[in-house]
């Protein structure tokens, strides 16, 4: 989230498109309520079905899986038409006024530089006009063509109301009553906020999906502004930690990256990630890369990361590609080049994508570790549960060690929420039988591999050997220091320019800004540096005191980075530094420095000094076109879900997202509408959470068996009841399950034919007190997200068919 | 459930004597359900599940997200779904919390045989008393709103109690405290009264013309009130009754025929009585120890 959950009070528009806020995150739902009570806000809702968000929603649109950015791209188009933008926003704050470099264009669903064969871009042409200093050229009057917004407005003059009920489904009058509420957002003292989710995420364009909404906020000026941003609800309470410490394959902690197999030195690592300003006196944030790097070096190698070894550089592993996540990892334990699999906090059984390939490429392990609170699919994955999980283990040679964990109740720590806050929490109860923390488990694993490693040797046993491991108790780190060592401290007296002692040696650092590129400061993550300091644990705190109850409780927890709670909020004032809306003013200018609720993001220069307010980018500001930041292209453009009853109507040739990575035995096992002709989707129910709480015997009353949800028409169409059995199906699998027949599915005229929509809620099963079920990747298609490779679990083809209940 | 002081009571089930009602300072209490800010997300349900220890089968899937599908001893509040097209073809997705609603004066305490059985607290809370709870089925019979459950294991009559419990300590129910979007509410009558108010302003300002408070005049008033979008179609909402009364059965049998039936009861003693002394107690014949086997064979084969 840019903003945090009580802000969303502050909305006058909540828009939930890509997500199903009222389900998936109740709890959190209550600020939309606030909305809507406390701010007289309006609730739009668009998704494939009406959900329990749609219930309290005062306008309720429905779209086709996979259409989001044709829908989004109309919006675009409608606001620059009617010119309803934050003029001065869009101006001072975006990148609408810089020159895009000729040579740069689009043509038949294609950026410049397409490589067929490779399916990726040379990139090169997605940039500025720059001049003789490196610096962007720029036309504040938007006379020329090449200026972004005027390459933004052709881009997107084909999302027609017409076109994008063609593509979406959805219909014009709707489509346009949504475009009037976006645009009454548009006024400096009005908000739109957009929350979204896993509905934008899982798609094979899911970056572009959140991109085409990060434009229409920066064109309505919401970014940074109370009751606005750009709101991504996170799934698990632990996630948004998940991804700040790097837990992801080309990740490191605080959104560093891991070098490539082609950067063999530091000093060619470094080259790309400079950062220079693209406009004269921006700030450019990511120019301290160094430092952050330095100190991230230190903390894992500590005296053993030195100048001279280019503070260990040479022992970080080094990429061969963009990107090992779940599906190549799969996709390689499939083919028997993954032998060892250690599962740490997840049930891909059940959570990846092709449930069949899954349970195969389990099967072909000499060995899995499985580290988990509860008894999971995926641990079990060897026996046979019946059609559920039809495995043979006589044929199975996979070893499993199950090693139960710890719950987040059951010990002490930080989760980070959706908010950014760093939360601690502590140790409600003692784990059950042998149960043991994560960190003891890991512990362990470490300390003997190193053991082998000492005594044994080893191809290359110098990144394990030199780790620091700096516990007062090696065997059990207490979570305290790891939270400590993230924060980071002073290696030796840190001193200002006047040789005055700042922090001195073995101090807490206050926050990033102390960190130093030379070795004298260590810090396991930056982002999160200032949240353990010498005054103490801040993410301990609890006072829940909200000055003029703006929704940003400053002293509750603390929030990445630098305790801010509102990102960008520069720009919730004016250039001269008054804020768009008085009556929600997060920070301004009060003539000599920067005051107001939140931490400003933003550095002490004075409005004249026309420093831009998003820092971290090196123009210094919102980027409309993205240069070279995402695989497929510095607009968004619509492409076709993989598995699609629709042809691309904009580029029929270039259907689906050409950017896209797809393995050949996943491409062979995409279905076509010939064979399968509805549109899946999945999705959670409020009732359960992913595949845990089916454990529970509450959650298991109140959702207890599988079901699918279809629309009346199509029932009929297949004489299906209402809680009979069906049979569905696609080209990788089927799952037996009763149908819901639902008034909240309807059938939409996509290009003229009616695409029937199939819901799959994702929550059963073959452990747990829930009754048995499929699990909905049974169908899901094995392909991701052309940036993140986030599988596309939101819209696929399958079939439906009516059939007799199964024998019990 | 829960047997508070017997000065709580301003009611008590199948009993001539007065309530002591010396606490009748106390304010009535309501909790106000406002449909059109739930989600249905049954919290409420778990939390209902939770504080009274109460866990039913785990059931199947039935064509609805009703789960379980109906009331009964192990569930004591419910949340049910309607999906209605509206007037003007547009969806919309009813959504309300169903239990027990606590009337002002209730079917289910005038119907019931039992003493003590049932009461009603100086709050207006309407609570079973298990312990005096024969298991007829009366309150079932007697209850508007279908709500009443009697278990087949224990043979008590179950329903929500309203917290009883937790409001009697000055803590509001635990649904109330469950409910995510305070779509839940619980204080004085008049406050949830005066507060629905303000939300029916809302309501018909987003449309909703004929958004308003249920509080059915049927019943006395109810302690347990919804405001709903489409006050005027109440039934709309799972059945919910447009117009709540009291079974004429229940009113007959208490308004009429009870005194007609005591007075037959105690016309029958007196006659007995007065056998007994002319012409001595009855004997027990062989012939009637027969029928008596008779009869205890039938009902034992019956059930």
């Amino acid at each position: 989230m840019t903003n945090t959950w009580q802000d969303i009070k502050n909305a006058n528009v909540v828009v939930v498109m890509g997500g199903n806020a009222a389900e998936a995150h109740p709890c959190g739902f209550k600020w939309v309520i606030e909305a809507k009570i406390e701010n007289g806000a309006k609730l739009v809702v668009i998704d494939p079905r009406f959900t329990r968000t749609a219930s309290v929603a005062d306008v309720y649109v429905p779209i086709r899986p996979g259409a989001d950015i044709a829908f989004l791209s109309g919006v675009i188009r409608y606001l620059l038409e009617k010119d309803q933008i934050q003029h001065e926003y869009v101006r001072a704050y975006t990148n609408a006024s810089l020159i895009v470099k000729d040579g740069f264009g689009f043509e038949d669903g294609l950026f410049t530089g397409y490589d067929e064969e490779k399916r990726t871009y040379d990139k090169s042409s997605w940039d500025y006009e720059k001049d003789d200093q490196g610096f962007a050229k720029v036309d504040d009057t938007w006379q020329n063509p090449r200026c972004v917004i005027n390459l933004l407005r052709k881009h997107v003059d084909r999302y027609t109301p017409e076109m994008v009920s063609r593509i979406c489904g959805a219909p014009q009058d709707k489509f346009l009553q949504i475009c009037e509420l976006f645009a009454s957002c548009s006024p400096p003292d009005k908000a739109l906020t957009s929350l979204f989710a896993l509905g934008w995420t899982q798609h094979s364009v899911g970056a572009q999906n959140i991109r085409t909404m990060a434009m229409v906020q920066l064109l309505l000026g919401n970014i940074g502004v109370a009751g606005g941003g750009m709101n991504a609800l996170r799934g698990h309470s632990n996630i948004q930690g998940l991804t700040d410490v790097g837990l992801l394959s080309n990740a490191m902690p605080g959104y560093l990256t891991l070098p490539r197999d082609t950067e063999v030195t530091f000093d060619e690592y470094m080259k790309t990630r400079l950062f220079k300003p693209l406009r004269p006196g921006q700030v450019s944030y990511w120019q301290n890369y160094r430092k952050f790097f330095v100190s991230f070096q230190k903390a894992i190698y500590g005296a053993a990361a030195t100048a001279d070894n280019d503070w260990a550089y040479d022992w970080l592993p080094k990429l061969d590609i963009p990107l090992y996540d779940i599906i190549a990892a799969f996709e390689m334990m499939n083919k028997g080049e993954m032998n060892g699999y250690i599962c740490q906090g997840f049930n891909p059984l059940q959570a990846f994508p092709d449930k069949g390939k899954i349970r195969a490429a389990l099967g072909k392990l000499k060995y899995l570790v499985v580290m988990d609170p509860l008894d999971t699919e995926t641990s079990r994955f060897w026996e046979n549960f019946g059609p559920q999980n039809p495995s043979d283990p006589a044929s199975i040679q996979t070893e499993v060690f199950q090693l139960p964990t710890t719950c987040f109740a059951e010990e002490n720590g930080a989760l980070v929420n959706s908010a950014r806050w760093l939360q601690w929490h502590w140790k409600a109860a003692p784990p059950p039988g042998q149960a043991q923390a994560d960190i003891w488990i890991m512990s362990g694993l470490f300390h003997r591999l190193r053991e082998m490693y000492r005594k044994d040797g080893g191809a290359f046993p110098d990144p394990l050997l030199n780790l620091t491991w700096d516990y007062i108790n090696p065997v059990d780190p207490d979570p305290e220091e790891v939270a400590k060592e993230m924060n980071g401290r002073a290696l030796a007296d840190l001193k200002d320019a006047s040789g005055q002692i700042l922090v001195k040696a073995g101090q807490q650092l206050d926050g990033f800004a102390q960190l130093r590129d030379d070795g004298t400061t260590m810090s396991g993550c930056w982002i999160f540096s200032g949240s353990y300091t010498e005054k103490g644990n801040q993410m301990a705190r609890r006072d829940a005191s909200d000055p003029r109850e703006a929704g940003i409780a400053p002293d509750w927890a603390w929030a990445w980075p630098a305790n801010r709670r509102i990102l960008y909020n520069r720009a919730s004032a004016d250039p001269a530094g008054k804020p768009w809306n008085p009556a929600k003013s997060i920070i301004e200018w009060n003539g000599s420095k920067w005051v107001g609720l939140d931490v400003p993001d933003y550095t002490a220069a004075a409005p004249s000094e026309n420093v831009g307010p998003f820092i971290m980018n090196s123009e210094g500001m919102g980027r409309l076109f993205a240069l070279d930041q995402m695989v497929e292209g510095p607009f968004p453009e619509h492409y076709e879900p993989f598995e699609s009853p629709s042809e691309n109507v904009l580029h029929p040739k270039v259907r689906n997202n050409p950017a896209a990575r797809v393995y050949a035995d996943d491409r062979a096992n995409f279905g076509t509408s010939a064979d399968f002709p509805y549109v899946g989707t999945t999705y959670r129910l409020t009732e359960q959470f992913h595949f845990w709480t089916k454990h529970a015997l509450i959650n298991a009353i109140l959702q207890p068996e599988e079901f699918v949800e279809i629309g009346e028409a199509l029932a009929k169409e297949k004489g299906i009841e209402q809680a009979g059995w069906v049979r569905v199906s696609c080209k990788r699998g089927a799952m037996i399950c009763k149908a819901y027949v639902t008034k909240r599915i309807k059938p939409m005229t996509v290009d003229g034919k009616p695409t029937h929509v199939v819901g799959v809620p994702l929550h059963w099963g073959f452990t747990g007190q829930a009754r048995k079920g499929y699990g909905a990747n049974t169908l899901t298609p094995s392909v991701g997200d052309a940036n993140t490779q986030t599988p596309e679990f939101k819209a696929f083809l399958v079939n439906v068919e009516k059939v007799a209940a199964p024998v019990a | 459930m829960s047997n508070l002081q017997s000065q709580d009571y301003i009611r008590i089930s199948a009993t001539t004597l007065t309530p002591p009602s010396v606490r009748r300072h106390e304010q009535e209490v309501a909790k106000l359900i406002d449909v059109t800010r739930c989600i249905g997300c049954k919290a409420c349900q778990a939390a209902c599940m939770e504080w009274n220890d109460l866990r039913g089968e785990v059931g199947h899937f039935e064509g609805t997200y009703d789960n379980p599908l109906d009331l009964d001893p192990n569930t004591w509040t419910l949340m049910r779904f309607t999906e209605w097209d509206n007037d003007q073809g547009n969806l919309e997705w009813l959504i309300r919390k169903d239990g027990c609603m606590h009337c002002e004066d209730p079917g289910c305490l005038k119907a019931c045989p039992a003493p003590g059985a049932i009461v009603q607290y100086a709050n207006g809370i309407v609570d079973f008393i298990s312990e005096n709870c024969i298991g007829c089925g009366y309150c079932v019979k007697g209850c508007p709103f279908n709500i009443p459950r009697v278990s087949k294991v224990d043979h008590k009559s179950y329903k929500c109690t309203l917290c009883s419990d937790r409001v009697t300590v000055g803590r509001e129910p635990a649904c109330v405290k469950a409910c995510p979007t305070g779509a839940i509410m619980f204080g004085s009558k008049s406050d949830m009264t005066a507060w629905a108010g303000e939300r029916v302003i809302d309501l018909k300002a987003r449309g909703f013309e004929n958004a308003g408070l249920y509080d059915p005049p049927g019943v006395g008033g109810t302690h347990v009130m919804y405001v709903l979008h489409h006050a005027d179609r109440p039934s709309l909402y799972a059945g919910l009754p447009d117009n709540p009364k009291i079974s004429a059965l229940v009113e007959v049998w208490k308004g009429f025929l009870k005194p007609l039936a005591v007075a037959g009861v105690a016309l029958a003693a007196v006659a007995g009585f007065f056998h007994w002394i002319t012409l001595g107690p009855n004997e027990v014949q062989p012939e009637d120890e027969a029928a008596a086997a008779k009869l205890i064979n039938d009902s034992q084969g019956r059930t």
